[in-house]
Formats: structure tokens, sequence, C-alpha cells
């Protein structure tokens, strides 16, 4: 009887956490601003504060001699990097973005291609997962792997012997700006690597832009009298380029800031990245290091607005 | 004096005065006033957009009025969050929770209220009876039909036996004949429980068949409040008289050669017959126009007329007779209307500031 | 009429091998690492592989090195999933609903640290911690994952969000729920596995970040960076392979995880006839 009466009564709505609730409820503006000063001060205190004092140290002055910092503000870090020696590590890994998002998006369409338009229920879950995985594997153990793939007599030179390839490896590391004296120290090798790396990024956004293209629209093409080809020409890769150019920025951005695979794989020749890392570590120069990183960010932000026009943001 | 007017005031379930909800630029509601009786079955029926939805938010608790005051049984309502209030909704979308089965859904209420377990599974058996639903309540939502999960949302606004129930649309993704058959048995609900349904709904024929009482909405204000027989027979306006059915709005000077008066009024196309050979009675007004089209209807067969003033007018006749007769009229054809002078109702112009 | 089926004509033979031969290129690499663990040979990377043994675990497990580095990162990850999930959360909770001045100012700073090249993040939160005279080590770590984490958990729960009817909480709030009991009965619940796939994603990009960490480690080593650091020892090459399998799967499992948790998007939480 007791507990039945108990039941009935309803708990009193007057705790602590009740009128809170009434509050907010009443002040929807409050609410909003509790939920966004904690992620706002991480971000504003932490992140930004980080890169103002980046960017403010890029103003400080290194003494050669005494390889000291001090907070002297000049402009001659700036001016360094026009140096021609600067200027190289600058195109060479502005080449080698530009080469990896090129061939990541050659070897990705067919791929995201088949996913889009010939794989359904098991099989497309099976691609997708079978893409997300190597995506998300470990950054270093890939590129171990492929240290180990190319090193002298690991599993590349194996394969190659077999087929009995050997002489055309040979020629093809033999061309200059292509080649070097191993596999593992040509330009060739740490380009595989990197479009290895980075080729997932690129697949699942062309997949995502092709998979978005209505079959109608297909049958239309081919409707009004098309061939394949021509439907292949005229409508899916017009729609597919901002899938392309959405992935490439990965592609683009993750290479140019990258300095751990030049360092293992290739020839010697300073990457930003790398230089980045040395002159913060072995020189100790902050000053010339957080000038150096304005280059990939500036790089950046040239090819963001490039690709804004192919319609990429709105692939992402 | 002021305690009887508190006690009169306590029959309204739902008192609305001089409310408005603007949305940035647009004004969704705009200075509506109503008052709903308590256990009465109540309609607002407009186009989408016209306000009527944001009307139930208010009394929900949804949103807030940017002006005005809402009073639900007699206490003031504007501040209060939804669940301070005795009112309960049927989601046009149903908002079954996903990850509750039927019967956690409907006794979800009672819960949060700090019913105890037994008393309130006991309580949701006994409403998911109500509703026809015993037994279903292992049931996740998405095991159930349409129909059966509309039943669910009723039942789960109805287990905390609120004095006012909100209905938004809640008929609308059924198909017709599941929503003829839900429109008795919601009626008969009303009826058995004696709360105050409030019913939103863009569907005239519903909105005539179910209600005691309608709410016409027309950008964010109301036209006409009144019984469903009053709004077809009587429209206010023209906006009402055309969306309540079908009607004849005709206007200007042929409205004042015919009424003898400037405004517009409205003929039902019912009303109209095709004039016979006999003349016209002193009761009765003609009109001379040319058909122009006929769509057999099936029930009824719809004529297109165009009048010599441009105007066009239709006349809608049964089709009451067993025997096919061969078609009397051909599109082409002049042709005269005739009906009577008192099936005209004078519209006026502007919408009425108050909807009382 | 299934609409794929329609569209589903048949590939050619080039697009077929292309397609998995792509998938076969992205697998290889992973297979080597797999196939390198278990390898008999105590130096050198030689192919085929001399045998099979499980003898390099024992090894590896047993060495202190090893076993700080593995206790390190996985203490980096789960304190940095757990600020990211919470102000993740936050984030998504204050943007995905309501339309306010500087909006797409806080998602752009959101995706930030992961737009930016690692080097940028690493050094700027370098500069920071040197101007505040903060000594390098597991806290800065935690600081610098914590925020490129934090972008993964908010993607995935403003999907979630996004996906689940808001009616739901205003039916919660109707039938008597005040704002922390629709939290607790019908948001969280909601929410659950997003967080869960959210996380587990967190932790594995956290696992195995090495660019920013190189920056911020000071004297610290993670995983990542005792593999970076081995890569310069040869003779120690059957223990890296060994670590170098285990870091492989505690980042690709979480992937499998989170793809079992958020799938069939397509249905939307909450929406009646659809």
């Amino acid at each position: 009887m007791e507990a039945s009466l108990k039941a009935r009564t309803p708990r009193p709505a007057n705790g602590p956490l009740h009128r809170l609730s009434n509050l907010l409820y009443r002040k929807p503006n409050l609410y909003l601003a509790l939920l966004l000063i904690p992620p706002l001060l991480w971000f504003g205190a932490v992140y930004f504060g980080s890169l103002l004092t980046l960017l403010w140290q890029g103003f400080y002055t290194f003494d050669d001699y005494s390889m000291t910092v001090t907070p002297q503000l000049t402009l001659d870090n700036l001016a360094a990097l026009f140096l021609p020696a600067n200027y190289d590590i600058i195109l060479r890994t502005l080449s080698m973005a530009i080469a990896v998002s090129l061939a990541s998006a050659l070897l990705a369409f067919p791929i995201a291609y088949y996913m889009a338009r010939y794989t359904s229920g098991k099989t497309k879950a099976f691609f997708y997962i079978a893409v997300m995985l190597p995506m998300w594997a470990s950054y270093i153990v890939k590129t171990y792997a492929w240290t180990l793939l190319l090193a002298k007599g690991g599993v590349a030179q194996w394969f190659v012997d077999q087929l009995g390839l050997a002489p055309v490896l040979h020629f093809i590391l033999s061309i200059p700006g292509v080649g070097g004296s191993t596999l593992s120290t040509s330009h060739l090798g740490r380009f595989l690597v990197f479009l290895y790396i980075w080729l997932p990024f690129m697949i699942l956004p062309i997949q995502a832009a092709l998979e978005r293209l209505p079959p109608s629209l297909l049958q239309a093409s081919a409707d009004l009298g098309a061939r394949p080809w021509q439907t292949f020409v005229q409508v899916i890769l017009p729609l597919s380029i901002p899938g392309i150019a959405a992935g490439s920025i990965f592609t683009f951005s993750l290479t140019l800031g990258d300095f751990i695979v030049p360092q293992l794989i290739g020839p010697p020749g300073f990457f930003i990245g790398s230089m980045v890392y040395v002159q913060q570590g072995a020189v100790g120069n902050m000053p010339m290091a957080a000038a150096f990183t304005l280059v990939p960010i500036v790089l950046i932000a040239i090819y963001l607005s490039i690709v804004k026009r192919l319609g990429a943001f709105d692939a992402l | 004096m002021v305690f009887l007017l508190e006690l009169l005031d306590m029959t309204l379930a739902v008192q609305f005065t001089g409310v408005s909800r603007v949305f940035g630029e647009v004004k969704a509601v705009d200075q509506v006033s109503i008052d709903i009786q308590d256990g009465e079955f109540f309609s607002m029926l407009g186009p989408s957009g016209s306000g009527k939805t944001t009307c139930l938010r208010l009394i929900a608790g949804f949103e807030q009025p940017s002006a005005g005051s809402i009073r639900i049984h007699g206490q003031e309502a504007v501040g209060l969050a939804p669940y301070q209030r005795d009112v309960n909704t049927v989601f046009q979308d149903y908002a079954l929770f996903p990850h509750m089965n039927v019967l956690d859904n409907v006794a979800y209420g009672l819960k949060v209220k700090g019913v105890g377990k037994s008393e309130r599974y006991a309580r949701a058996e006994e409403t998911l009876a109500l509703v026809a639903l015993d037994g279903y309540g292992a049931r996740k939502p998405a095991q159930l039909s349409g129909g059966q999960r509309q039943r669910v949302a009723l039942a789960r606004a109805l287990v905390n036996r609120p004095r006012v129930l909100l209905l938004d649309e809640p008929l609308g993704a059924l198909d017709l004949k599941l929503r003829e058959q839900m429109q008795g048995e919601l009626k008969k609900l009303q009826r058995q429980l004696g709360i105050t349904f409030i019913f939103v709904t863009h569907d005239q024929t519903e909105a005539l068949s179910m209600s005691d009482r309608v709410a016409v909405f027309n950008k964010g204000r109301i036209e006409q409040v009144d019984s469903p027989r009053n709004l077809y027979m009587k429209p206010a306006t023209a906006f009402v008289a055309e969306f309540v059915g079908t009607s004849n709005v005709l206007r200007g000077e042929l409205a004042k050669r015919l009424t003898g008066q400037a405004l517009p009024f409205s003929i039902r196309p019912e009303h109209i017959r095709f004039a016979d050979d006999q003349a016209a009675g002193s009761g009765e007004v003609e009109v001379c126009g040319l058909l122009h089209d006929i769509q057999y209807q099936g029930a009824a067969t719809r004529y297109e007329i165009q009048l010599e003033n441009g105007q066009n007018l239709s006349i809608s006749q049964a089709n009451d007779q067993w025997q096919a007769g061969a078609p009397v009229y051909q599109p082409g054809q002049p042709v005269t209307a005739r009906w009577a002078r008192a099936a005209m109702i004078a519209l006026q112009d502007a919408i009425p500031g108050e909807g009382r | 009429m299934h609409s794929d089926s329609s569209a589903q004509g048949r590939a050619s033979w080039g697009l077929k091998l292309a397609a998995w031969g792509g998938l076969v290129f992205l697998h290889f690499p992973i297979l080597i690492i797999f196939i390198y663990a278990f390898n008999t040979e105590s130096a050198g990377f030689s192919f085929p592989p001399r045998g099979f043994t499980l003898n390099w675990f024992s090894v590896a497990l047993a060495r202190p090195d090893v076993l700080e580095a593995i206790t390190l990162s996985a203490q980096v990850a789960c304190l940095a999933t757990a600020i990211a999930l919470i102000l993740g959360t936050l984030a998504a909770a204050a943007l995905y609903r309501r339309d306010f001045f500087g909006k797409e100012g806080i998602s752009l700073m959101l995706i930030l640290p992961i737009a930016l090249p690692g080097i940028v993040t690493g050094l700027a939160l370098l500069a920071a911690f040197k101007t505040l005279g903060i000594e390098p080590g597991m806290f800065t770590i935690i600081v610098g994952h914590a925020t490129f984490c934090v972008v993964i958990v908010y993607n995935n729960v403003i999907a979630r969000f996004r996906r689940t009817s808001y009616s739901l909480i205003e039916a919660s709030m109707d039938l008597g729920a005040d704002g922390w009991q629709t939290f607790r009965y019908i948001i969280l619940p909601n929410l659950g596995s997003a967080l869960l796939a959210g996380g587990m994603l967190a932790f594995a990009l956290s696992f195995d970040e090495i660019i920013v960490t190189t920056f911020t480690a000071g004297h610290e080593r993670t995983l990542p960076l005792w593999l970076l650091n081995q890569l310069s020892r040869p003779r120690d090459v059957p223990v890296t392979n060994v670590v170098a399998m285990l870091v492989m799967l505690v980042t690709m499992l979480p992937i499998l995880g989170a793809y079992y948790l958020t799938r069939g998007g397509e249905s939307v939480a909450g929406s009646g006839g659809k």
C-alpha cells in the first residue's frame, strides 16, 4: 500500500538540475554560450595563441655566431626565404606535391569509378573498408613497410629479378630527376611512397562525387545518342572534377608538409618540412623555422583558392 | 468579480491574446487572438506557411511568442518550458524514440515524472489498449507500419492524461483509406476522453469532418473561426471561400450588377444550375457565357464557363440519376447559368483583425 | 526496382583489373608487415622470408623501451581522446541547429589543425610552450593531440545530430522531461555509438601521430617516435617488425569498429513513415 502510494507521488521537480534546465530553457543564448566556451577557450588560447606566437617569432633575430635567438624584430628571415638554396627546396617540394596529386588522381579514378558504378551492397561495403583500412593504418608503419619493400634485396628487388626486369629497372633508375643509385634512394621510390600513403585520400572524395551522380543522367546521355565514351567524357568526367579537386587538397597539402618520408626514402636534399625540422632542431634557429612554415601555408592558400573554383569544397 | 471572471476563463482550454511570432523579417504569426473551449475538437486549417503549425508550437512551448499572451487553462504559459505545461503533442513525423520499444515509448512521460516501474508499465499497457495496440509493447518503432506508429505516438501523448492534446498533421503520412479510418477513431477517442484536441491540418475535408470549430489561417492571421457548416455556407472572406471547398468568387461590375453591392461575393458550383426554358424567378439571377470545358468526376460533373466579362464560372452538377442519359452540353456551346439570389454570400474585402 | 541494378552494367576487364589491382597495391605493403613480423631471420630484409616464428613477440614485449613507449602512447591517446570527446561534443551540440554570427568561423577553426600541415601545428605549439616556459613532455603531447582530435569527434557527433530528428528532443520535453532528463534518456542513447566511433577514431589518430609529436614530445618517446628511431638501428629489425605490426593493428581495428557503429546512415532516426 505504502509502496504504491510512493510510486504515485511524482518526484518533486525543483532539484538544482531542474532549475538549471528551466533557466537554460528561458535563456537559449546562455545555453549556447555554455556549450561554446570550453571549445572556444581551448582553440582560442591553445591553438590560435600558438599560431600567433609562431608568426611573431618568425620576426625574431637569430645570431649566427652565438647561435641564440633575440626578440629583436627583423624581416631578414622572410627575405631569406627567397635565397636560391631555399628556392630549390620549395621547388622540389612543390613539384613532388603536384606529381603525387596528378598520379593519385589517375590511379584513384578507376577504383572510385568501379566502386561507385559497379558495386552495391556487400561488395561496396567491402571496397569501402578496403580503402578506409590502409588510409587509417599507421602512417609510420606504412612508411616503414616501404623501406622494407624498396630495400636492397627486399621485396621489390625480388619481384624485379623473378620477372627478369632488372635491365628495365636499371634504365629507369638512370634517368636524371627520376632515378637514383637504388630504388630506396631514388626520386621514384619517394614518389611511390607518397603516392601509396595519400592514395586513399583521393579515392574517397572521387567515389563520393560519382556516387551522387544519378543513373538517370547517364541514361539520359545514352538516350540522346551518346556512345559510352562520349558519356564518360561529356558527363561523368566533368561531374567528377569537384571530387578530384577535393581529393587533391589532401594529396597536395599532406605531401607539402611531410618531412618523415623524405628523410627515410629518396635522395638527399631538403623538403620544406625537413627544412623546418632541421632549422628548429639541429640548428636551433626557431625564427627561420617559423618563417619557413609560412611557405606551405601560403602555397596551400593559393592551392585552395584554385580548387575552390573547381567546386572542391562542395565535394568535401 | 475578478474571481468570477477567472472562473469563466477556466472553461477556456487555450486563450491567445494578440499573439505574434516573428522570425527575422517574417511574421509567422501576426496578432492572433483565439479562444479554444475546454473539451472542444478545434482545428487550425491553412496552407503551408500560414502560421497554423507555429501556433501549435507556441501552445506546446517549442516556440515563445514575440508579443502577446497565451493562457492554458487560465495559467499564463509564456516563458514556460514544454515540460512545464499540461499539454502533449502528436508529432507530424511521430518522433518515436528509435532506441526504445513501444512500451517504453509510451511509458516515457510517466518515467520522467518519477512514476514507479510497475505502475507506469501498467498505465502504458492500458493506454496502448486504448489505441488498439495491446500486445505490441515489445516491438521497436521501426518494426511497425505507418498507421501503427501513428497510434503509438497517440498513446504516448495520452499517457500523461493531458488536458489539451495537440496534433500536428498526424494523418498526413497515411494513405487515404487509413486516413479516413483514423479520422473516425480520433473523433471517437476525443469524445470518449473529453479532452481538448487541437488539430493542425492543411486538408479542409479532414478539418470539416472532424472538428467542432475550425480556424482558417492565412499569412499568419486568422481569417475566420467558425463551425464547419458555417465556414462552408457562410465564408467571411474570399480566401476562406476558395480554400474551404471550391467556390466562384465574383467581383467588380458583375458583382455589382448581380447583388447591387460593390463587395465581391461567393457562389458554390453546386448551387448553380443551367437555365431551362422558363424565365428566371424574382429570387434568381442569371449570367451568360461560353462552356469551354467539361470534367466528368464520377459523382458529379464539372462545367467550366467563360463569362462575358472574362471571369471563369464553375458549375457542379450531381450525377444522381442511375440511368446515364446522353450528354446535353458540348464544349463551345453558349449557355446561361442561374442561381438563387440567397445562395450568394457577400465577402469582406480585407482580413478582419480579430479571429474571435 | 532497385535503382542500382539499372545503372549496373558490366564493367570492362580493364576497369576491373585497375580497381582490384588498386586494392592489391593498397594492401600489399600492409601484408608485408604481417609477414615480416613472423620472420625467423634476425637481420636484413631479404625476401622471401626464411621461416616462421613467434619468438620475436616475446623478445619485443620483454623490452622495457618498447613497453614504455606503448604505455606512453596509450596514456596520451586515452587522455587526448577524452578531451576531444568533451570539446567535440560540446561544439557539435552548439553548432548543429542554431544559426548565429561566427558559426562558419568556428567550424573552420575546428578543422584547421588537420587542414594545416602538421609541421605548422607542431612548431606553433612548441613555440608557445617555450615562450610560456612549459617543459615539453607527456602533457604537451596530449595538448597537441587533443587539438587535432576534436574535429574527428565533432564530425561524427554532428553527423548523428543532423540525422536525429529534432522532434525527438521536442517530444521528450513535451512529455515532461527537463533538459537534463532529455539529455540522459534521449540524446545520449542516440549519440552513444557516434561518440564511441569518434572516440575510437580519435584514439587511432592520436596513437599513430608523429609529425606534431616530434615537436611537442621533448625527451618522451611515443610508439611512433620509437619506431622512427628504430629505423636507424638495423640490428633491431625483428623487434621493430613485431612492434610495427602491433601499431598497424591498433590503428586499423578502430576504423572497422567505427564503420560498424555508424553504418546504416541512410535510415533517419525518428522519422516516421519513410
